[in-house]
């Protein structure tokens, strides 16, 4: 109860504690920034070391605010929360599609390197290897793919290239923690399978999978805040509509005229994190008899 | 279907070897064991560390393959015997399922083997009875104290009514009181289930009390030094470990055990 309490109370803490930074840098800080090196007469020479403070560049919180209660972009149209709201649910419901693909993926993956010793030589180093590929530089090319594939007769709309590009980030935690969970079982457990007479799969599934739970849970966790990650990124990177990543560019570009407008999107992603990453935990909750050898938290 | 013949011989090694090869050796650590259990005979296997005694166990379980002599258990071989579930086995560490109830541990043999449902219940029942643990049923291992572990991972081993019980040590991590409960209540179970049992241990008064023979081994190279007769009859009350005739044999397998060339027989 009260260790419920002092949960929320110091995440509470936290953000007020980011909220007073904000305004506390913005009220003190020098209203230009502070620039060293700079050559007079010459914009953009120099290095900024304190960045600015005015309305512009940093708008008072209440203004974030009180901007997500007005019309997206002018006239009759919709709250800028509303807005927010459904792009959000666009790229949440891609970025779940990206992590179902990368749960999947990422447990055949880790399933198979257990499996076979030589597999894992063969395949691990390549999917660390594959993490390195910057997602700008990657997320074009599952484009092109995606639209030659469409213009092949088979139906490939642009969130499925978004979807496949956020598992690319997604699948690494999953497989890692796979190949580490699934090979986590005791001696005298696996002892105990064989003296069972119990074959590679009833193995698998009574004592493999149960055992991994434990370390596939933070990787599921993981996963989904890549996913996140990667579905943003990828709406931008391939200019696909409707999706977060997009409404969050968009309103940026404008930033000098309406500065709280690119905030909105700002806090619906990170609503979204946390949206992702609160669901894993219940998933968490629901296998909670799995994680009964853990030390409780 | 078992003709009376091999009915009667739970275990019989003949010349039996294990050799471990290391990257540049060979480890013998077991060599020229000839040893006959009788079903429902109580056999204990007993010897200092590296005697050979649990590789023993894992050869007759079929969870390590001999590399010399020959192996039968009720007459087929030993891998034969495992993919029948002729026997059942329990370890030092009770080895439960963290995730599965008391119940569902004791019944994940027979889940494992396709037994129905209700069946299930139904054994799970009897087992939890015979260990006493009838009001522990539901709940988690994590919930239960060591002793009471162990106790479900014997009932486990009975699950599906081995004719032999294969035991590493099963209370050798237990303080001496739970231990000297545990086996009170193991010898009641064995006399009601009649399986013949093979059970390795450290502890001379443990293979005394509970044994029919007592093997002595010795290492380097893991071999049988000695077989001694408790003659001790079939009754295993708590006066035993008082009787005279029980120190005598205490007394007698000490010096098998001191007779054979090894230097630290109290080492656990």
């Amino acid at each position: 109860m009260s260790r419920r309490w002092s949960a929320f109370g110091w995440g509470a803490l936290g953000i007020l504690a980011v909220a007073v930074a904000w305004e506390g840098y913005k009220l003190l800080g020098p209203e230009e920034g502070l620039t060293i090196g700079a050559i007079e007469g010459e914009t953009g020479s120099g290095v900024m070391i304190l960045p600015r403070t005015h309305d512009r560049a940093m708008p008072h919180l209440w203004d974030m605010v009180a901007r997500l209660f007005q019309s997206t972009s002018g006239g009759d149209t919709a709250p800028l929360a509303a807005s927010v709201a459904s792009a959000a649910l666009i790229t949440l419901g891609i970025a779940a599609v990206g992590w179902l693909i990368g749960v999947a993926v990422g447990t055949a993956l880790g399933v198979l390197m257990q499996r076979w010793r030589l597999a894992e030589w063969g395949l691990l180093p390549w999917i660390v290897i594959s993490q390195t590929v910057p997602l700008i530089a990657f997320a074009p090319v599952i484009n092109v793919i995606g639209n030659q594939i469409d213009r092949g007769g088979f139906p490939w709309p642009q969130w499925v290239s978004v979807a496949v590009i956020a598992s690319y980030l997604a699948f690494f935690p999953v497989a890692i923690g796979a190949l580490k969970g699934l090979g986590s079982p005791d001696r005298i457990h696996t002892d105990l399978m064989r003296s069972y007479a119990a074959g590679y799969w009833p193995t698998l599934l009574r004592l493999r999978f149960p055992a991994a739970v434990p370390y596939l849970l933070p990787a599921l966790r993981l996963a989904a805040a890549n996913a996140v990650l990667g579905a943003v990124v990828a709406e931008v990177s391939i200019g696909m509509r409707g999706g977060i990543g997009r409404m969050l560019i968009q309103l940026a570009g404008q930033g000098s005229s309406d500065p709280a407008a690119p905030w909105g999107p700002t806090f619906g992603a990170i609503a979204l994190g946390l949206v992702a990453a609160g669901s894993v935990g219940l998933v968490g909750l629901a296998l909670r008899n799995y994680r009964r050898g853990e030390v409780t938290a | 279907m078992i003709d009376a013949n091999t009915a009667s011989t739970a275990v019989k090694a003949v010349g039996v070897g294990k050799a471990f090869t290391t990257r540049n050796d060979e480890v013998v650590a077991l060599t020229g064991v000839d040893l006959e259990v009788d079903a429902g005979e109580f056999v204990s296997l007993i010897g200092p560390s590296g005697c050979g005694k649990s590789t023993l166990l894992r050869l007759i379980a079929d969870l390590d393959e001999a590399s010399a002599g020959t192996l039968e258990i009720f007459g087929k071989s030993a891998s034969r015997a495992r993919l029948d579930q002729d026997y059942g086995i329990a370890f030092q560490q009770s080895g439960l399922l963290p995730w599965r109830t008391v119940g569902a541990n004791m019944a994940l043999p027979l889940e494992l083997h396709g037994v129905s449902a209700p069946d299930r219940k139904k054994r799970v029942a009897e087992l939890a009875a015979l260990v006493g643990l009838s009001d522990f049923v539901d709940r988690y291992p994590d919930q239960l104290s060591g002793g009471m572990q162990q106790r479900v991972a014997i009932a486990r081993s009975l699950a599906e009514h081995p004719r032999l019980l294969l035991m590493d040590e099963p209370f050798g991590a237990l303080d001496e009181m739970t231990r000297e409960r545990l086996q009170s209540e193991l010898a009641r179970i064995v006399a009601e289930t009649g399986a013949a049992v093979v059970f390795v241990t450290h502890s001379i008064p443990e293979a005394v009390f509970l044994s029919d023979r007592v093997v002595v081994m010795s290492p380097r190279p893991g071999r049988i030094t000695d077989i001694i007769e408790t003659g001790l009859g079939t009754g295993r009350g708590e006066a035993l470990r008082e009787s005279a005739e029980y120190f005598e044999k205490v007394t007698e397998v000490r010096e098998a055990l001191h007779g054979a060339p090894v230097e630290r027989v109290n080492e656990r």
